[in-house]
């Protein structure tokens, strides 16, 4: 549905994207994830049509963005960073102007309306002017904007910020009830919304995207020990020596907890059998004894930072 | 020019939303009224004398007393006002930061130029169509309608002409003050590009004096329809709509 092939954007001397290439597919979401500046806006501005790369092509259903522009937009439901809006009209006459411009018919126009006010809960402030809306609501009118004429692509500038907990809920919902049929790219620097929502991930860092998978083999890959928390009534100094003496660990680390620690062992090896037998055959009490889960924020802070580290070499 | 209806509406829409139009309008109809009524007070002044001395009937007549001056005012009037309506056209999507929402609908540059343009023109025409104040005269003396048709026409024309100028300085910045000053300044010197001139005596026929919107007004506003001076005004208009087109366009391949 979506390719795009080296893409190059450069403000000035200033690299925003470099040598970027992707495939989505249909029906498919994606998540765009990276810190800000990273140039999520850019390859989304680039797939919108705003503006044009540098070099490479993006196609959109197999057009290309430069050449067949008009077309391309009218398959994209595009919501803009920041939501820009215009103040001085209400809400239904906003829509109505937004479902003309993308070409609505005149019959279909009230309905097409209503139904979208409907999906984006913001009927009840159909007659108020945009200006005089929470951020919340003018969030909420701009994704209504974008699901007006039914786009087969939507393409969502951090969907979800300035909204409240109960309003990210529903939108996550939302997106996610709209990706059944669907292609959808969104982009977010917060990564839990990206793992819940979306099917795949592409992580993107000074331009250039470090790393392309689904939320759980992301983790999976990534994850190069395993660690496992471990909770135990006894003398310190004993039992980190004991534990550091057993087969497999590699580093027996004393938490902030008076009695903790974290058990670094290899990957693809489970010593928790083997830590609570020689915790309870030793004599001391067992609190608690968990997996830790590499979360999606430690490899997220992983691929930037080795990233960085690795241009520092340079 | 898909989506020139589109936007002409909601450009319509949100002119007449913002209070900018309102004390515009109040402005110039104030200055306008005030023109007006000097005029025709010193016509009736002089057609007062006029009975004492034939002499002097035999030159008075509304076209060079009332009308002319009438025409001439309102346009210098709508130089000031032209910038005022016609800054925020492009400027403030720029700085709010909608113009990627315009950009990205199904929406062609030409359409979004040529609906913000006739917005413009439409609002500026409602405003200098001024025929109360011929209904007036209509009630005291018989006025020349013919000629009052080419003053409108021509101000038809000069609205458009200042409209286009307008919004060709909208698209060059995002700062509406920028805009406005940028329109001004140039509408100012082609205004009176031949009054500024020292050596205006001496260059009567050179081609600044073709380049002077006001030369090209006076016939209109003395009721002389010259092909010359409509033709000016249609190519001024479209020569900044079409640079304001390439301006929009260079977003396509500024860096």
């Amino acid at each position: 549905m979506i390719e795009v092939d080296n893409l190059t954007k450069l403000y000035g001397s200033l690299v925003a994207l470099r040598q970027v290439s992707f495939r989505v597919d249909q029906g498919e979401i994606v998540g765009f994830l990276g810190p800000n500046g990273a140039g999520k806006t850019t390859a989304l501005r680039i797939l919108t049509c705003f503006m044009p790369p540098t070099s490479g092509t993006a196609r959109v259903a197999g057009l290309d963005c430069q050449q067949h522009s008009l077309e391309v937009r009218g398959k994209i439901g595009y919501l803009p960073e920041n939501v820009p809006l215009y103040p001085d009209m209400t809400t239904r006459r906003f829509l109505a102007f937004a479902a003309a411009a993308k070409g609505v018919s005149r019959a279909r126009c009230g309905q097409e309306i209503e139904r979208v006010m409907e999906v984006c809960t913001v009927t009840s402030v159909a007659e108020r002017l945009i200006g005089h809306l929470s951020k919340g609501y003018r969030q909420r009118i701009g994704i209504a904007q974008a699901l007006l004429n039914d786009p087969a692509i939507l393409i969502l500038d951090e969907p979800t910020i300035g909204l409240d907990p109960t309003q990210i809920v529903e939108i996550r919902s939302l997106i996610k009830k709209l990706g059944a049929e669907r292609t959808i790219i969104l982009s977010s620097h917060i990564l839990p919304e990206v793992s819940q929502i979306c099917q795949r991930i592409l992580i993107i860092n000074n331009g250039q995207i470090v790393a392309t998978d689904t939320p759980a083999n992301l983790t999976a890959q990534l994850q190069r020990n395993l660690q496992v928390y471990l909770e135990v009534e006894g003398p310190r100094t004993e039992v980190m020596q004991k534990v550091e003496a057993m087969a497999g660990v590699l580093e027996v680390k004393p938490t902030n907890g008076e009695s903790s620690y974290l058990v670094e062992t290899s990957r693809g090896q489970d010593l928790r059998p083997e830590l609570a037998r020689t915790v309870v055959e030793s004599g001391w009490q067992l609190r608690e004894l968990k997996l830790q889960d590499l979360s999606l924020e430690d490899i997220f802070m992983q691929l930037v930072t080795d990233e960085e580290a690795g241009e520092e070499q340079e | 020019m898909k989506g020139t209806c589109v936007v002409y509406r909601k450009e319509l829409y949100r002119l007449f939303a913002s209070p900018i139009f309102y004390v515009v309008a109040f402005i110039f109809l104030a200055l306008v009224g005030y023109f007006f009524y000097s005029s025709v007070a010193y016509y009736s002044l002089l057609s007062f004398q006029a009975g004492r001395t034939p002499f002097l009937s035999e030159q008075l007549n509304l076209t060079d007393m009332v009308l002319e001056p009438f025409f001439g005012s309102i346009s210098v009037v709508l130089l000031l006002m032209v910038p005022l309506i016609t800054m925020r056209l492009f400027a403030e999507e720029k700085k709010t930061g909608t113009v990627e929402l315009l950009f990205t609908y199904p929406i062609s540059d030409r359409g979004a130029v040529l609906g913000k343009f006739t917005a413009g023109v439409t609002v500026l025409t409602l405003l200098a169509a001024t025929l109360p104040a011929m209904f007036l005269l209509e009630a005291f003396t018989n006025p020349p309608w013919p000629t009052i048709m080419a003053g409108y026409l021509g101000l038809l024309l000069t609205c458009s002409a200042f409209v286009s100028l307008g919004l060709f300085a909208s698209s060059l910045t995002q700062n509406q003050i920028i805009a406005a000053a940028i329109a001004f300044g140039a509408l100012l010197l082609l205004w009176i590009i031949i009054a500024s001139n020292p050596f205006s005596r001496v260059t009567r026929g050179s081609f600044l004096k073709y380049l002077s919107l006001l030369t090209h007004f006076d016939s209109f506003a003395r009721g002389i329809l010259d092909s010359r001076d409509v033709f000016f005004y249609l190519l001024f208009t479209l020569f900044f709509l079409f640079t304001t087109l390439r301006i929009l366009e260079s977003r396509h391949w500024r860096g």
